[in-house]
């Protein structure tokens, strides 16, 4: 007799007889044979999470085991698809269940009859180790997907397949391995909770560029870095999040939604085949894997889609792309984890969650890197892990965001005030930060603009001294200010009405090249200086701060990129606007 | 496959232990029979010893030793048809309207299904309630999920009897239906609901369960799920667009609390359950629409939230979840405007595609826009006013409380019965933007303030 029920509670189900159980191993649990996974052994007594809703599953029904860790597929046709949280094709599972989604129905991640065109680049009798190309396959407009030598495979290579087309399931390379040869195909799978192996990783001050006024000048990221965008409700995280996977300049985008809203990943699915990928042109969407577990979808699957979303992105990295993985939220992740946690009646820790939460966020985050790939030829690639975070009311002291703080290089914090203001994207640039500043401010200077990082601290400075300003005002009144602090709440207004704000549904607005977001900063900064030069002079603050130059840089975000002038002549054009008044003085 | 037991071993609050059983299926129906009267509860935890049943009705009068547990083999479920509409049915489905049980289409899970996100329409058809503070600045689309956030003596309930009976589509006259499910709430305000449906004509095209104040606190964990379950039957296979109106769910929550403490499980935050953000999700991600079908489901969930806290879990999670809330406010009510929304701590999170040309008005978008940001600065002034005085306002901070003190008068503020247009909504808008300095709107096209202003014609 094989393994049989002994306990239903919710999502955890207790096994009994189940012939050498192992951890994490996945099993079929009762008559629906629904998918569940081994999370913990007790003697005789197997837990198993299981990942579809188990209501009428009975005590005494049967369970199987399958011998495999939990994985993932790993082979063309991920990107422009849509998946639950344990790699099952939503757009199948509707062809196949309809609308609504049905328990224990078995489904392969990669299409098994589609036929993908590959041109192999080895030879027959080359020497490959994990890692290797063996050979391209097209996959989208934007993607060409390398087919590497999975990691635990090296050894000579007997026989490479001819160009031609080929199903995921067809061998395309035989290679020889200490005496037995390896079938090698375009699929290849890999256990989720662990890491995909690398040579190494290395240093990286490269930016992630996201197109996002405030992200890039601000608190930039590196690629291969980490960040994370707590907030309460209403403050913008999922808008964020949806900028950054449109707008980063990287090569392949892994999008988790992860207990969030339903009609969410809808609009991912409407408004990605629609836009543009700026830097290849191409549908976005041909770039882009989703994995969507929604709120209403069974709990345990949310804990395994971050999982399932890393590890396609490390297999993306491993062919030598920049790729950038969006989670939102890990709030809803970690209260998983705290559910099964409690199912269990493990002891607790912080407010219910378990002991073990703070290191598997961390081991989360450390996925990300930038990365020397294993095998032949010699590439770098990159894994960003941006996280969003949903403290309950807003607090930051919340034991996830306190977690994630310390995993995580790059805090973007939002604000609900500025939500209340529609001031978006609502973070707050005196309490977010950035580690890679000096790393990535050293790199602008270096390839872009030698004054980058100074110019960046310059406009903080006038940020926080707005901050002790208002203040001030709320004590003594605006007209106690002298002329000179009233300059510094003018430009601290345009800083944030012209900079730091940008509508995220503006066809132009919504992406900001470096280009353009330098002319701003730098308008801002040099009418400042100007007017800051006359008042100590003695001009008349009322007149230059009339100056129609200021209306002309607060158009400049609504201008199309071929519009926006190049600084030179902006600079030139603000220095001769206020000659006039030069004139008018001497 | 009805199997009888008379093994009650312990009873625990609403919580009763059979042993025994041996093959309850988790979330399978339990009938009680105790002197004739029947009660029914639901398997929360089944083992190969005994199981755990939550009793709705409650266990008070429950003898152990004489009481037997039937098991029904089947889940939770509800006879749905059309003949529904009308009718009135209490917390666990059956009906309270004195009329014999409707014939029966087929029966459903209550829980329903997860709809699957690839066949979920996304909203945009704005929906004109008539009030302007929602139409204007937080626009309802159909198959949102939209809460009120109320405190206790504000004016949900007529607030909610409102958007019900104004609530239409611009240019469409199609098959409509009100479900209405009431949670713990008072046979006056339930009452008040009825009469109101009743008054609009809109009694025969709704659906009501009201488990109110008296009735057992455990049934309401099942009433917004028999409400939704004939919210989905109507609207996706039989093409109507429902109206979901669900109060009050702070009642369903501290009933979920209550399991949850019978249970001993560990609490969270304010004592209730670890699980409370998805069990919501399981109830608001019932709302929507489905590619191919006609039908749709908005909801209207109600809440009120304890000490008018919008951090408290209840209002906290809901946030997270629906799309949006409207939000209500104690100052408002005191200055004696009705509805007391305040929108700036309102949102409606699918307002973006749901407004502008095609479904509002081209200038829709900049107009809500610049309002906000001149009554956040209006807002923002009058405070600073309170402390220093008006003397220390600056005369554009001066027209900026006044443009705030006049918005909350003549846009916010209608009447109970008063239905604006989009149109009359948008003109008292820029009514009041014509208020400020033209260089101030910053926030608005040049074209539509030459097409639009009062006194401006371009």
């Amino acid at each position: 007799m094989g393994g049989y029920i002994v306990r239903v509670a919710g999502p955890l189900v207790t096994a009994k007889g189940l012939e050498k159980p192992m951890m994490y191993e996945v099993v079929r649990v009762g008559d629906l044979k629904l998918f569940g996974e081994i999370i913990g052994i007790e003697n005789d007594l197997v837990f198993i999470q299981v990942y579809e809703d188990t209501n009428d599953v009975k005590p005494g029904e049967p369970v199987e085991n399958t011998g495999q860790l939990l994985s993932v597929e790993l082979g063309p046709g991920l990107t422009s698809s849509i998946f639950d949280g344990i790699q099952r094709p939503l757009t199948a599972l509707q062809v196949n269940t309809g609308d609504f989604l049905t328990r224990g129905f078995s489904i392969n991640a990669l299409d098994r009859n589609k036929k993908w065109h590959f041109v192999p680049i080895v030879n027959e009798g080359s020497q490959v180790e994990p890692g290797t190309f063996l050979g391209d396959v097209d996959e989208s407009s934007t993607v060409k997907h390398r087919i590497m030598v999975p990691p635990t495979i090296s050894g000579k290579v007997q026989w490479i397949a001819p160009e031609g087309d080929y199903t995921v399931e067809e061998t395309i390379a035989k290679v020889e391995q200490q005496g037995n040869v390896v079938e090698l195909k375009l699929m290849q799978k890999w256990p989720v909770r662990i890491p995909r192996p690398v040579k190494e990783k290395v240093f990286s001050d490269i930016p992630m560029l996201t197109g996002q006024r405030i992200l890039d000048v601000f608190f930039p990221v590196i690629k291969g870095g980490t960040a994370c965008v707590p907030g309460p409700f209403g403050s913008g995280k999922t808008v964020i999040q949806h900028q950054l996977a449109k707008w980063s300049d990287v090569d392949v985008v892994v999008y988790v939604g992860c207990g969030e809203r339903g009609n969410e990943m809808t609009e991912v699915l409407i408004e990605f085949p629609e836009l543009k990928d700026p830097r290849t042109g191409g549908p976005l969407m041909d770039r882009t894997v989703l994995v969507a577990n929604t709120s209403n979808m069974p709990v345990a699957a949310r804990e395994a889609s971050v999982f399932t979303g890393i590890a396609i992105a490390e297999y993306y990295r491993d062919m030598g792309y920049d790729v950038a993985l969006m989670a939102d939220s890990t709030s809803r992740w970690a209260e998983a984890m705290r559910e099964i946690s409690t199912r269990l009646e493990e002891m607790p820790g912080e407010e219910g969650y378990p002991a073990y939460l703070a290191s598997r966020i961390a081991s989360f985050y450390e996925r990300s890197g930038f990365v020397k790939c294993l095998g032949e030829p010699e590439r770098t690639g990159s894994v960003t892990v941006i996280g969003a975070v949903s403290p309950p009311g807003g607090d930051l002291s919340d034991p996830v965001v306190q977690a994630t703080l310390r995993a995580v290089q790059v805090f973007w914090g939002l604000d609900q005030q500025l939500a209340f203001a529609r001031h978006f994207p609502s973070i707050n640039w005196l309490n977010s930060y950035s580690l890679y500043l000096d790393r990535i401010g050293q790199y602008y200077n270096r390839t872009f603009e030698n004054d980058w990082l100074q110019k960046r601290n310059n406009a903080m400075v006038i940020l926080q001294r707005e901050a002790e300003l208002l203040e001030l005002v709320r004590l003594v009144g605006y007209d106690a200010l002298s002329t000179e602090e009233q300059l510094y709440l003018e430009t601290a207004r345009s800083l944030r009405e012209d900079f730091l704000q940008q509508d995220a549904f503006d066809d132009i607005d919504s992406y900001c090249s470096l280009r353009k977001q330098y002319v701003i900063l730098s308008s801002i900064l040099l009418i400042h200086e100007i007017i800051l030069d006359h008042l100590r002079k003695g001009g008349d603050f009322n007149v230059l701060i009339k100056n129609p130059i200021r209306e002309r840089v607060s158009q400049l975000r609504w201008l199309k990129e071929e519009d926006v002038p190049d600084w030179d002549t902006m600079e030139r054009a603000i220095v001769e606007s206020f000659s006039e008044e030069v004139k008018a003085r001497d | 496959m009805i199997r009888e037991f008379n093994t009650i071993s312990e009873v625990n609050g609403p919580l009763v232990f059979v042993e025994g059983v041996g093959d309850a299926g988790y979330g399978e129906l339990v009938e009680f029979i105790l002197n004739g009267e029947v009660r029914r509860g639901q398997v929360l935890e089944t083992t190969d010893k005994y199981a755990l049943v939550q009793v709705f009705e409650g266990t008070q009068g429950l003898t152990p030793k004489t009481t037997v547990a039937r098991f029904l083999g089947r889940g939770l479920t509800f006879g749905v048809s059309e003949s529904i509409l009308g009718r009135v049915f209490d917390g666990l489905g059956s009906p309270k309207d004195g009329k014999p049980q409707p014939f029966v289409d087929k029966y459903v899970d209550i829980n329903g299904a997860p709809i699957n996100p690839v066949s979920r329409e996304y909203p945009a058809e704005f929906i004109q309630t008539g009030i302007s503070a929602i139409d204007g600045m937080n626009t309802l689309v159909r198959g949102q999920k939209l809460p009120i956030f109320s405190g206790s003596g504000l004016p949900h309930a007529r607030l909610a009897a409102q958007i019900a009976s104004q609530a239409k589509v611009l240019s469409s006259e199609e098959k409509f239906a009100v479900v209405f499910a009431a949670m713990g709430i008072t046979f006056e305000e339930a009452n008040f609901f009825i009469q109101s449906f009743e008054k609009t004509g809109a009694i025969e095209r709704s659906v009501l369960f009201l488990n109110l104040a008296n009735d057992p606190t455990i049934e309401r964990i099942a009433t917004p799920r028999f409400a939704l379950a004939a919210a989905e039957y109507l609207a996706f296979e039989k093409d109507m667009h429902v109206l979901a109106i669900l109060t009050d769910m702070t009642n369903y929550c501290e009933a979920l609390r209550e399991i949850s403490a019978a249970r001993r499980e560990v609490p969270g935050r304010r004592g209730y359950p670890g699980y409370m953000y998805t069990d919501l999700a399981s109830i608001y991600e019932r709302a929507g629409r489905i590619k191919g079908k006609k039908g749709s489901i908005t909801q209207i969930p109600i809440l009120t939230m304890p000490e008018d806290d919008r951090t408290h879990p209840i209002p906290d999670l809901t946030g997270y979840i629906t799309e949006g809330q409207i939000f209500l406010s104690k100052d408002l009510q005191h200055k004696n405007i009705y509805p007391p929304i305040d929108v700036l701590q309102s949102l409606s999170r699918l307002m973006q595609r749901g407004i502008g040309q095609g479904h509002t008005r081209e200038d829709h978008s900049a107009v809500a826009n610049q309002i906000y940001a001149a009554y956040a600065r209006g807002k923002d002034a009058r405070e600073l006013e309170i402390v220093l005085g008006e003397a220390a306002l600056t005369d554009l901070d001066k027209l900026y409380v006044q443009f705030a003190d006049r918005f909350e008068a003549e846009f916010i503020a209608q009447g109970e019965d008063e239905n604006r247009s989009i149109e009359e909504t948008l003109s008292i808008g820029w009514e009041l933007l014509s208020m400020l300095p033209r260089s101030e709107l910053k926030r608005i096209r040049d074209e539509y303030v030459n097409k639009y202003m009062p006194g401006v014609r371009g």
